[in-house]
């Protein structure tokens, strides 16, 4: 089968381990690794790889002759606002890693189809990546006035980007919750935790649905899901059964759903504690190949 | 003859223009932040008022004030507040004569937003809290704090956790990135004397010349005002504690005891013994819900280093699945947790509960 080439842009820990992902890939190839640091361990890894790469940058890349059909951005969302209108005035579909929000964001088991002919799609926040889909699940099943989610992370996994915007995280993932988790109202939390060793990506989910919310379909969506999300990210599972608490004072008189999750990588790049890189590079491959497969399509048929 | 008493370091010594300039020593009073946790976030505006309203009158320079996990803490993990903390800060700085209203932020759970809004209400200090080695996380908002021209205070939560020299460069990570007193804290209520001594004399060390150095003491081993002398003898000039103890696990440095004690050192607080005493019967205390008391589940916290503030919480998993509170913070302990991951109790919670029922299906 024919395949699109693809940049990777961002040598950090999240470039690096899409690259062991999008190297395993039936329609995407990986074929430049960008960065800005020559002493940069990913540009090595990468040149390593057969990957051609370079510490001059985005703008190197745009000069050259032949340009990538995609470009995934590994960088931060200052970065990716700035060059995300240069890709589009060249041609080039954009999957952003960052928190930028450039353009619509995508989960896959929730949109994943829905935005595969957009210059843009921006895959949120690791956080996002991992509770999402579950505030969906309550959602599909019941009305869900209030969602909040807390994201636990190894310190070790939080590279210099996820540190310096950290507010960037907490917002695009709270308006992810909202927009694309179905929840009237949204709420992000994110702990960089530094025990050694390094713990394994934890996700706290809680939604707060009616008091007469049929419970046993709330509890068997958020089990479907699991099984939808195991399907490109197979560490990823309940730790719990979902827990269903009574309305109360505390719990501002709703029915509130607690779902605890746990995601352990695949260790293509940091090891498996780094769920967080994993569930993103995972979905960001899956988005990118939904995008592949339809352009694929698309000049088959012509 | 030499004072034996005598400070090496104090707030006057490096703040003498400004108005407070004559204190050897600043105190914050936490009653209406770390307070917080104890009352589950239920003050209502008449306590706020109240409060205030009697530490202010009390000499009291600084008065802190926000949710327990700070801006935006409000949730579910933590406990949604009675009274809007932003309301609550509004209240205080229009209740407050003299002393200025601190509030706590702690990156990953609020936003900058939230710091543009409690300076719109009236907060003049902005206390940023990371976990002890997490402080590059916090550089983004000490520097939009000090562009809106606040006052700014780093706080290296769980200090008991790390070494001296570990804390004294991520307190250099807090300071480069504009923080403008760094406080050790002993969120687990458990350094020991010497070890707070060293800590402290280590960010001394290292920040001394250009930042103020602060400590915030818990009571989970009883040693909430013996750590803060040693703290201030180490080099501290900025000091926590909370009238009544009126704080999160055991409780905090009691406020009134530690002015009472700096009396007898003759360390000057600014604060009236007497007054503050009175404010404590009559104020605080009417406002508690108990006292904060050292029992079976705040002596564990000290002992197993567990974040004061997961009392509560584990209290309340406890009673939901039928397991031991104790059990609960020594796991946590083991775990490592730190500040701010209270969903954790949860699992914890239920995982006992899973092992008893293992067991009694066994028995």
């Amino acid at each position: 089968m024919a395949k699109l080439t693809a940049a990777i842009v961002g040598p950090g820990n999240i470039g690096t381990d899409l690259m062991y992902k999008l190297l395993r890939s039936e329609v995407i190839e990986p074929r430049w690794m960008i960065g800005v640091d020559p002493s940069s361990e990913g540009l090595k890894l990468a040149a390593a790889k057969g990957l051609e790469s370079t510490h001059e940058g985005v703008d190197w890349l745009l000069k050259q002759d032949e340009l990538p059909d995609l470009i995934f951005e590994a960088t931060s969302a200052y970065v990716h606002r700035e060059y995300a209108p240069r890709y589009e005035e060249a041609g080039i579909r954009a999957i952003d890693l960052t928190p930028a929000a450039v353009g619509p964001a995508v989960i896959p088991p929730v949109n994943g189809q829905e935005h595969v002919a957009k210059m843009n799609v921006n895959m949120i926040t690791c956080g996002g990546q991992a509770t999402i889909p579950m505030v969906a699940a309550v959602s599909r099943a019941a009305t869900v006035s209030y969602a909040e989610i807390v994201a636990s992370v190894s310190s070790v996994s939080a590279g210099p980007g996820t540190r310096a915007n950290i507010d960037e995280f907490t917002r695009t993932t709270s308006n992810g919750v909202t927009e694309i988790g179905g929840a009237a109202e949204g709420k992000a939390i994110i702990i960089l935790n530094p025990a050694e060793p390094p713990m394994i990506m934890r996700d706290t989910i809680f939604c707060a649905v009616p008091p007469d919310a049929d419970r046993d379909a709330i509890v068997q969506s958020i089990v479907a899901m699991e099984k939808a999300v195991q399907e490109y990210v197979p560490g990823y599972r309940l730790l719990q059964e979902p827990q269903i608490d009574d309305p109360s004072p505390a719990t501002r008189w709703q029915t509130k759903v607690s779902i605890f999750v746990e995601v352990e990588g695949a260790g293509d790049y940091l090891p498996p504690y780094s769920g967080n890189l994993d569930i993103m590079t995972a979905a960001a491959t899956q988005v990118g190949e939904n995008i592949a497969r339809s352009i694929l399509s698309e000049s088959s048929e012509a | 003859m030499t004072d034996i008493n005598a400070l090496d370091r104090t707030w006057s010594g490096t703040h003498g223009d400004d108005p407070w300039g004559t204190l050897d020593l600043r105190l914050t009073d936490t009653c209406l932040r770390d307070g917080s946790h104890h009352k589950r976030h239920q003050f209502t505006a008449q306590e706020c008022h109240d409060i205030v309203e009697a530490l202010d009158g009390s000499g009291v320079p600084v008065i802190e004030v926000t949710h327990g996990d700070g801006l935006g803490g409000s949730s579910f993990n933590y406990g949604f507040s009675k009274t809007w903390e932003q309301e609550l800060i509004r209240i205080a700085a229009e209740t407050a004569k003299r002393a200025k209203i601190a509030f706590l932020m702690l990156p990953g759970v609020g936003t900058k937003d939230d710091i543009r809004a409690a300076q719109d209400n009236g907060g003049q200090i902005c206390r940023i809290a990371t976990h002890c080695t997490e402080a590059d996380v916090s550089i983004q908002h000490f520097g939009l704090a000090r562009e809106l021209g606040l006052e700014t205070v780093g706080f290296l939560m769980m200090s008991h956790t790390q070494p001296p020299e570990v804390l004294a460069k991520q307190a250099r990570i807090m300071v480069d990135a504009g923080c403008q007193c760094v406080y050790v804290v002993d969120s687990a209520g458990a350094l020991i004397m010497e070890q707070t001594a060293d800590r402290v004399s280590a960010v001394v060390a290292e920040i001394g010349d250009v930042a103020d150095v602060g400590f915030h003491g818990h009571e989970n081993l009883g040693l909430g005002v013996a750590n803060t002398v040693i703290a201030a003898r180490a080099g501290a000039t900025q000091i926590d504690g909370s009238v009544r103890r009126f704080g999160a696990g055991a409780g905090n440095t009691p406020l009134e005891a530690f002015v009472g004690v700096c009396d007898k050192l003759g360390w000057v607080t600014g604060i009236d013994f007497l007054q503050i005493v009175d404010a404590s019967e009559d104020v605080i205390k009417p406002a508690m819900p108990e006292e904060c008391q050292l029992d079976r589940m705040t002596l564990m916290m000290g002992y197993a280093g567990v974040y004061s503030s997961f009392l509560k919480h584990a209290g309340n998993a406890a009673d939901r699945y039928g397991v031991s509170g104790a059990k609960i913070l020594l796991e946590a302990g083991r775990r490592k947790l730190i500040g701010g991951q209270e969903d954790q109790l949860i699992d914890i919670a239920l995982m006992l509960k899973a092992d008893q029922e293992k067991e009694a299906a066994n028995s």
